[in-house]
């Protein structure tokens, strides 16, 4: 075992290589734009230059004279469009916005024209030569700008439905022995997913197949199909590989029914390829947010007051709000709790979902806030926590179905050498730079959604898994072939998966971190159903009480402890007592809890998310704890991570490989979160600026030598049939606050708004 | 053959950056702006068929001549260039990635132009450099990366580049060649500050090439430090290029040059003749960086360089100052 595939611990899968290793080495991999089309056009996007206005005109002569240009397609021409509603209010969409209806301008980066050529190269000159006379107005950018409006979540966002409170906070906090307040700020952000956002569509009579990366594939296609207004089952959505989500392919964006309807109007296939930079605007980002923590303490460090309000910038036409006060007020034991969340709209695009979206900017102000009653209370901040650690969600006291928080910090801690610390800010150094150690805690909920999967098993052990999951770079073919071939007691080689296509039974959102639990829950199902079908079969029929048929042989245990007590199946055998070629069983899979319209909202492509602090009688959360050295030079100021060491517990872990690069990557992207990526926004124009990725800062390999992911045993048998929480959205967390509190204790110095750039040390 | 071709593209009182015909080494910073539109020449000249006559690399006994045509990552890998001119090597290790390294050229490297992103983007009208007279987007708006030095009231964009200022530092000569022979000068001439034509970046005129630079004597006590958000494949935020000629603890002649901060290629030469004939100590790099930075201007996003810059200029003097040679 190495590093990079760990050996397994108990409740843990094999580190088995990934499915499409040799695939994306060797790339073979084919991603959405990849896929050959016949005889297509090219089309580029031109996009707004005002943020709020109207478009008074357009001059197209210059571009229409550039050799073969086919088609330019504006607000004046453009196919008409059916509106798609909020995903969050039984739409597909993550935006309202709709371009190319009118001549109003919404927002900066607006898609105003397409232009269609022979090529790509004579698309984007046309595109370049498009005119625009605009009439502009002045814009609100963000907080502060004049122009805004600010209101609470509650009753605006179908988001947001309560701001938790618990026992009577004014009165706890007033009393306290020791008070902190302080406010907490963190910045837009972008995803830039290495792959683009392109989308190719090609019509054969009346069916479309589109390719494009999605973490959604049923959403797209439902979604298409509703604007289009024609039949979800004539839309086809098709991508094997997604070259990198983190949650900005997970709702509709506007461009794909507008390439839809264009392809069909110019009767050939499209192939849209849009600029890195146009992809900060085309698609959603992370919201800056702002905060104010106020804790209330007893001398020895127990939690009396906690209250936590924040707010979110949103587009004038969508209350997006991540609300992420549903875990900052469950995550510690306290006995008064109050939040508010409230969204400012400005004219901007409406934010979507990033990589664990709540978490992120909620859990920094959280964490950092208890790292400063730590320094208050003169504690060690894992004690603070220890002291204040839940073994029940404080809103409304249902118990966690597991939590190994504690664990986490303690092995963390000791990986990390965090009993070498000394706890005085200002006393760590080493020749031009000083140290500060950090710590803090993550967290993220345990979600599923309902998945269907198809299954077909052949006499040789041959199996074909179906379903219309997503491989985003997380591991899910791999863990999908590893749940089947444990299942069915197949040589794992003999799996094969097929994904990314929604012609497969359908699967949720790769989003919330619940496909593995999702996914791997539906195939295990289906595997258990052909398991039964071929027992059936061998098992004369009077050997067992019928229930008893039922039963033997598929456990309702974690795969791992299928087998122990199960018959192990004699395929062939089976095969041929039933005299069948292959066995093939489709299923539906739903968590429990899941709402009375599940099935029918999942082939409709739309997700019913479950888990989390909405269960009935529990709560469920993986958890961990991130531990952080910072070094700043003394003369320069710069800023810089060469350790992060992170410890996680979320139930068990399928392949601890792909689960450790997961995680690794979440610790990396939660320093880049602290000190490089904000998208800069010129508040005179509500424009972005650093657009493009040599400014729009994320690390690279020098920036990060040393990161350790610890995973820990967890059993938890309370959470879906595999027992895994979702990690994919746990390894970034709280990372920004750890980094926040060694710099703390390298400097003195507290900041409370990220990035922290070296401008913003003294020292 | 390339040199013809461009100087009988080259129309008379066209400026070089409009020009319609443009030399083509690299790529990687012509082939950019032309994708976003800022530059659109009408015929381009690719230049690469000189390489054999203008790759020179030849450190020599009285000095050092760089072809134009050489490649940031071989200039960088040659050990005499290490040993006799630390701050060359390392302007251009520590300069874009290796990738880039690879394919870019010293000639191309000096004429890289601004990042300033209102430049870079064409749907900024106003912008001095890119649209004469229209005005400047920077001076008011997001300006964290723009220049406190050498700026005037029409433009503030950084020249981004590192090599350049080991070049100024080290007195280079600049050879340039055109369809009337060969001539040369001070590098230091090569680029203009702004003033009133911020479109006109440098001294040469179209149809001419940059084919080598030219250094006297050997210059082993020198350092490049540069400082920037994250390690590498940055730009820089402040950066100094500084030699030291230092006999029996006495300075005998000193160069500073800044990166990161200034319009151009930037020579503290001020802040320079403080050292000259004096005995090394922290107070006098204080000095000297305070000096460096007695006429800088910062803007609402970049003030925090004027602050940074004096300690970068301290911390690479005393970094010179320290090394063993
Ligand atoms: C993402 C990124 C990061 C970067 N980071 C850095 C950095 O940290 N530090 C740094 O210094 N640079 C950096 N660069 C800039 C890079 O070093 C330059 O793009 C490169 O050196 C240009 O060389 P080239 O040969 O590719 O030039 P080209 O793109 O071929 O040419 C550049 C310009 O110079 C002209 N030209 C080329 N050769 C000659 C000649 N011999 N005579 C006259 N004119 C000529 C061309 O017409 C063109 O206008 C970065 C670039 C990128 C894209
Ligand atoms: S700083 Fe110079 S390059 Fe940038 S917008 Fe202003 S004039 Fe243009």
């Amino acid at each position: 075992m190495t590093a990079a595939a760990p050996g397994p611990k108990t409740n843990m899968g094999q580190p088995v290589p990934r499915y499409d290793a040799a695939a994306k080495v060797t790339g073979r991999a084919t991603y959405a734009s990849d896929m050959p089309l016949d005889n297509p056009a090219y089309a580029f996007l031109v996009t707004s230059a005002i943020a709020k206005g109207r478009i008074d005109r357009f001059d197209l002569d210059d571009a229409r004279r550039v050799r073969g240009v086919i088609e330019i397609v504006t607000h004046e021409n453009a196919p008409k469009l059916k509106e798609s509603k909020l995903f969050s209010n039984g739409g597909y969409a993550g935006t309202t916005i709709q371009p190319l209806k009118s001549a109003e301008i919404a927002h900066d980066g607006q898609i105003i024209a397409v232009v269609v050529a022979e090529s790509y190269e004579a698309a984007r000159e046309a595109a370049n030569r498009v005119k625009v006379s605009y009439s502009a107005a002045a814009p609100s950018a963000t907080f502060d700008s004049p122009g805004t409006t600010t209101a609470a979540a509650k009753g605006q966002s179908s988001q947001f439905k309560e701001d938790p409170k618990v026992g009577d906070f004014a009165k706890a906090f007033d009393a306290a022995e020791v008070k902190l307040v302080a406010s907490y700020e963190t910045p837009t952000q972008h995803h830039n997913p290495m792959e683009l956002f392109t989308t190719s569509c090609a019509w054969m009579g009346d069916n479309l197949v589109i390719y494009e990366g999605s973490q959604y594939v049923y959403g797209l296609k439902n979604g298409v199909a509703e604007q289009l207004g024609i039949d979800a089952d004539k839309v086809r959505v098709v991508n094997p590989y997604v070259g990198g989500g983190f949650g900005s392919r997970g709702s509709m964006t506007p461009r794909t029914a507008i390439i839809a309807a264009i392809a069909k109007h110019v009767n050939r296939p499209i192939k849209l390829v849009p600029t890195r930079d146009q992809g900060f605007t085309i698609t959603t980002h992370r919201a800056e947010t702002r905060h104010e923590i106020k804790l209330g303490a007893s001398r020895d460090g127990k939690l009396v007051a906690l209250r936590h309000e924040g707010a979110e910038v949103s587009s004038r036409s969508d209350a997006y709000c991540v609300g992420g006060t549903k875990t900052t007020t469950r995550l510690y034991a306290c006995p008064n709790v109050d939040s508010l969340v409230s969204i400012v709209r400005a004219d901007r695009n409406t934010p979507g979902f990033m990589r664990s979206p709540p978490e992120v900017p909620y859990l920094f102000a959280l964490e950092s806030a208890l790292d400063e009653l730590a320094v208050k209370l003169n504690m060690d901040p894992v004690e603070l926590r220890r002291i204040n650690d839940a073994t029940r969600d404080p809103i409304d006291g249902k118990p966690y179905t597991s939590r190994s928080l504690m664990a986490c910090f303690d092995e963390a801690a000791k990986a990390f050498g965090w009993s070498q610390r000394s706890p005085q800010s200002k006393s760590m150094s080493d020749g031009d730079w000083l140290i500060g150690y950090g710590c803090a805690a993550t967290c993220y909920p345990t979600l599923m959604a309902p998945s269907a999967a198809r299954v077909r098993l052949h006499r040789d052990g041959r199996t074909r898994v179906e379903i219309a999951g997503h491989e985003i770079g997380t591991g899910a073919y791999t863990v999908i072939a590893q749940t089947a071939a444990e299942r069915l007691g197949v040589p794992l080689e003999k799996v094969a998966v097929f994904m990314g296509d929604s012609d497969l039974p359908p699967a949720p959102v790769a989003g919330g971190s619940n496909s593995t639990a999702s996914t791997c829950s539906a195939v295990m199902m289906v595997c258990d159903q052909i398991r039964q079908r071929l027992l059936k079969a061998v098992m004369p029929s009077d050997s067992l009480a019928d229930k008893a048929k039922e039963t033997v042989g598929i456990s309702p245990a974690p795969s791992t402890q299928a087998g122990k007590g199960d018959r192990p199946l004699e395929i062939e055998k089976a095969f041929d007592a039933l005299g069948v070629g292959v066995v093939e069983e489709y299923g539906e899979w739903k968590p429990d809890g899941a709402p009375m319209d599940s099935f029918r909202a999942m082939h409709n492509g739309q997700v019913r998310l479950v888990g989390g602090h909405q269960m009935k009688d529990q709560i469920a959360y993986a958890f961990g704890a991130e531990f952080v050295e910072v070094r700043i030079n003394r003369f320069t100021h710069e800023i810089r991570c060469p350790r992060l060491v992170g410890a996680f517990a979320a139930g068990r872990i399928m392949n601890p490989r792909t689960a450790r690069s997961q995680l690794m990557g979440g610790l990396i992207w939660g320093m880049s979160s602290a000190l490089l990526e904000a998208t800069e926004i010129d508040e005179r124009n509500a424009r972005y600026v650093n657009d493009n990725l040599a400014d729009y800062l994320v690390p690279v390999n020098a920036d990060v030598p040393g990161v350790e992911v610890i995973m820990l045993s967890e059993q938890d048998d309370h959470i879906n049939p595999v027992g895994a929480k979702g990690l994919g959205e746990l390894g970034n967390v709280g990372t920004n606050a750890a980094i926040c509190n060694a710099i703390y204790h390298a400097t003195g110095q507290r900041i409370r708004k990220l990035p922290v750039r070296l401008e913003n040390i003294e020292l | 053959m390339a040199v013809q071709a461009l100087g009988a593209a080259a129309a008379a009182n066209e400026s070089l950056t409009k020009a319609a015909a443009q030399p083509l080494a690299g790529g990687t910073t012509l082939i950019d702006l032309m994708k976003l539109d800022v530059m659109r020449p009408t015929a381009i000249v690719d230049i690469n068929p000189l390489a054999r006559a203008w790759s020179a690399i030849a450190p020599g006994g009285d000095g050092l001549r760089l072809g134009a045509l050489a490649r940031m990552s071989d200039v960088a890998a040659n050990t005499e260039i290490q040993r006799s001119y630390p701050v060359i090597a390392d302007s251009l290790k520590l300069a874009a990635s290796a990738q880039l390294r690879n394919m870019a050229t010293l000639g191309g490297n000096v004429m890289q132009r601004t990042r300033c992103n209102y430049f870079r983007d064409v749907s900024y009208e106003n912008c001095n450099k890119r649209n004469p007279g229209s005005g400047c987007a920077a001076m008011d708006g997001v300006n964290r990366m723009h220049a406190v030095l050498g700026t005037s009231d029409q433009c503030i964009a950084t020249y981004p580049g590192d090599f350049a200022q080991a070049l100024i530092a080290l007195d280079a000569m600049v050879e340039i060649t055109g369809k009337a022979g060969t001539r040369s000068m001070p590098f230091a001439q090569l680029h203009k500050a702004p003033g009133t034509t911020p479109d006109i970046e440098t001294a040469l005129q179209p149809g001419e090439l940059i084919s080598a630079f030219s250094i006297q004597g050997r210059w082993p006590r020198s350092v490049y430090l540069k400082t920037r958000d994250r390690q590498s494949y940055e730009f820089a935020l402040s950066s100094a290029a500084i030699a030291l000629d230092v006999q029996d603890g006495t300075i005998r002649d000193a160069r500073v040059a800044l990166g990161g901060v200034a319009t151009v290629p930037w020579r503290a030469r001020e802040a320079e003749a403080l050292l000259k004939g004096q005995r090394f100590d922290d107070g006098l790099a204080q000095r000297v960086g305070e000096a460096a930075f007695a006429d800088a201007r910062g803007r609402r996003h970049n003030s925090f360089k004027i602050a940074l810059g004096k300690r970068v200029v301290a911390r690479a003097l005393q970094q010179a100052a320290m090394m063993e040679i």
